[in-house]
């Protein structure tokens, strides 16, 4: 078991064509069962012809007609990236991730709005993707430092989950799913949609949440946390030494208004019992002496 | 991206919201000129920079004469103004807003913002206008109403009109109130800015409803699409080190320490820069090289470290997924050579290709400091850094 996507998982590429997608859809048709799980690719002039064998079709209707998949991941450059997920959405898909980094926000809000009552789930944009490990990889994220086991990871950030990652496979510890939701201000899965899903997981015993300064989603995740998960959280926040009114490189990264600093993210974190580090080479180790208690 | 007071103005009177009659001016002379077209008894002369609470600080002040505008202008053209946003260095004021005086009877706020829990543009409104939203928020939260707009409907009459009556704009001036903020949402959403604010809002002795300031800030993810607005980028406002790094896409902010830091991925850079200060040293810079990073990139990242005055020492911090190890390394090692690096270097260097990364930086022969992970390679720029 893993949340959202499994070994026979099935996935259409939106932007398999460009640059960017060929090179990381070559990635995750290389890793563990990539090569039957990257069925379909779409893309409007392209219909019929193929990419290292994945079809490409003319819509993400037809893509899901021909194969079945339930899928898509997006690479769509940012001007057509959000109606890339108004496709998605159309087409009634069960989860769309969208890696596309510079999505204007108000074409975000339209597409969010548009989601109202439809069942898609959406990760992104602006994030690395989702792995599971030796079983699928839709991202653009290394394969080779997951290992497969029990910890969930979820963060805003791409290389820092990379980093939580690289510091649970080397301590022994391996990921039953990880999880990038991104660094947007409008996106998809917040990080307590992400939590909820592990707690239900039986096949995940413990989880890392990576957040960082901006907004206020970590708090009300340490909220629900409090109250309902089941199973242990290790939590770190990125930009303790952030000012505030600096954008720090992730368009959601900004404490603006008084809102969104680390250390009032991490005094609810701690209060709401999360094992919080500020040490971030301590993410790994945090969650080792949890599991050993 | 923000943009200045006056320019906002000519944004919002596009979008049919009233300001004062005002222009901007450049020199003394150009202000005396401004306020004797302008005509009237009272001028305001404001200072126009990117920071807010210019009044505090001595930017904004209220003329009864020519003499007076001439000699207010004087005073605030090139001082360094201070406020609680700029810093203590202050910002340098190269334009002036010369306006007609108005008569204020009501001071009230009007803002909209992108607002992420509700996933949906707010307006943002109190009675207490003048005084800081942030202020409000915090002492009487109870005097801002909030309006989470249907994308759809837009800011409907209904709602304006209760946000103005909520605010207490009087009965007879309701009407042209919702006209207001439905120019203001209008203008949020076709501009695709981030934030917009009116404060104040007046309401003056004749029941009139006018934009007394304007703050914008847009989303820099859409400017490829609002040449206008880009039209409007004042570039002395401007951190000149972000200038130069934003042309070679190095997401770039300088701080006031003395590490450099140059990293991949943002939230990896920002947790770099707390482990060095958790460590007892402190950030020079904020640094992300993204995502695919090249030898011609990571030079010019150490280019811009390098020009602080203060840097001690640097820390590369690369977690290689897309990027590989290797490639930085050959990066590192030519921009070493390139820039006559004469600080101390750490590098640690994790990912794809790690091995090879590692060995490029051994057999260059340049005495760079290898980091075993981030905690050791944090310890060791420190120490660097402090000469040991």
């Amino acid at each position: 078991m893993s949340i959202l996507i499994n070994k026979n998982t099935k996935v259409i590429t939106q932007g398999m064509t460009g640059k960017v997608g060929q090179f990381h859809t070559h990635h995750c048709k290389q890793y563990a069962n990539g090569a039957n799980c990257f069925v379909a690719g779409v893309n409007p002039k392209k219909a019929g012809e193929d990419f290292e064998g994945i079809p490409v079709y003319a819509s993400v209707l037809d893509a899901k007609n021909a194969t079945g998949a339930t899928v898509s991941v997006i690479y769509v450059p940012p001007a057509g990236a959000a109606a890339a997920i108004d496709e998605a959405v159309a087409a009634d898909l069960d989860l769309v991730i969208c890696i596309t980094e510079g999505v204007p926000v108000h074409d975000m809000l339209k597409t969010r709005y548009k989601m109202q009552g439809k069942r898609t789930i959406l990760i992104g944009p602006n994030c690395p993707g989702l792995i599971t490990p030796d079983e699928i990889k839709i991202g653009i994220m290394p394969g080779h430092i997951h290992k497969k086991g029990r910890i969930g990871v979820v963060s805003r950030s791409g290389t820092l989950t990379y980093e939580a990652v690289g510091q649970l496979t080397a301590l022994g510890y391996g990921q039953s799913s990880c999880v990038g939701i991104g660094g947007d201000p409008i996106n998809g899965l917040k990080h307590i949609d992400v939590l909820k899903l592990f707690n239900e997981d039986p096949e995940t015993d413990a989880v890392i949440m990576v957040g960082e300064i901006g907004g206020t989603d970590e708090e009300e995740c340490a909220r629900w946390i409090k109250g309902n998960m089941k199973k242990p959280v290790v939590g770190f926040i990125a930009g303790v030494t952030a000012p505030p009114g600096k954008r720090m490189g992730h368009a959601g990264a900004i404490i603006s208004g008084g809102q969104g600093g680390a250390n009032e993210k991490l005094a609810v974190m701690e209060e709401c019992g999360i094992h919080i580090t500020r040490n971030p080479a301590e993410m790994g180790r945090t969650m080792q002496k949890v599991l050993k208690k | 991206m923000k943009i200045h007071e006056y320019q906002g103005k000519e944004i919002l009177r596009e979008f049919g919201v009233p300001t004062p009659r005002g222009e901007a001016c450049f020199s003394v002379d150009e202000a005396v000129a401004a306020a004797q077209k302008l005509g009237g008894k009272v001028w305001v002369v404001k200072a126009q920079i990117h920071a807010g609470g210019r009044g505090k600080g001595g930017g904004v002040k209220v003329a009864k004469s020519p003499d007076e505008v001439r000699q207010y202008a004087g005073q605030i053209l090139g001082m360094q103004l201070v406020t609680h946003q700029t810093g203590p260095e202050g910002q340098k004021v190269r334009r002036l807003l010369i306006e007609e005086g108005a008569q204020i009877v009501k001071e009230l706020y009007v803002g909209m913002v992108v607002d992420r829990a509700s996933q949906r543009v707010a307006l943002l409104a109190s009675s207490e206008g003048g005084m800081e939203i942030e202020e409000v928020a915090k002492h009487s939260p109870e005097k801002i109403h909030t309006v989470r707009i249907d994308p759809t409907s837009g800011l409907t009459d209904a709602e304006a009109s209760k946000v103005a009556r909520d605010i207490g704009i009087p009965d007879v001036a309701n009407a042209e109130a919702v006209k207001v903020l439905q120019g203001l949402y209008r203008a949020f959403v076709e501009k695709d800015a981030m934030l917009a604010e009116i404060n104040p809002l007046i309401v003056t002795a004749d029941n009139r409803v006018v934009a007394l300031d304007a703050k914008f800030n847009f989303d820099s993810n859409a400017l490829y699409r609002r040449p206008e607005i880009v039209a409007m980028r004042d570039l002395d406002e401007e951190d000149p080190a972000e200038i130069e790094a934003s042309k070679f896409d190095l997401s770039y902010i300088q701080l006031d320490g003395n590490i450099g830091c140059l990293v991949n991925g943002a939230g990896l850079a920002m947790a770099t820069m707390d482990i060095i200060k958790l460590y007892g040293g402190s950030p020079a810079n904020f640094l992300d090289v993204g995502g695919g990073a090249t030898t011609e990139k990571v030079t010019e990242a150490f280019k811009l470290m390098l020009k602080n005055p203060n840097l001690k020492a640097i820390l590369v911090n690369i977690f290689g997924g897309i990027m590989r190890c290797d490639v930085i390394a050959e990066g590192v090692v030519a921009a070493a050579r390139e820039v006559h690096l004469n600080v101390p270097l750490v590098v640690r260097l994790e990912g794809t290709n790690v091995d090879l990364g590692k060995k490029i930086l051994a057999d260059s022969g340049l005495p760079i400091i290898s980091g075993n992970d981030m905690a050791d390679a944090a310890q060791k720029v420190v120490a660097a850094a402090k000469g040991k």
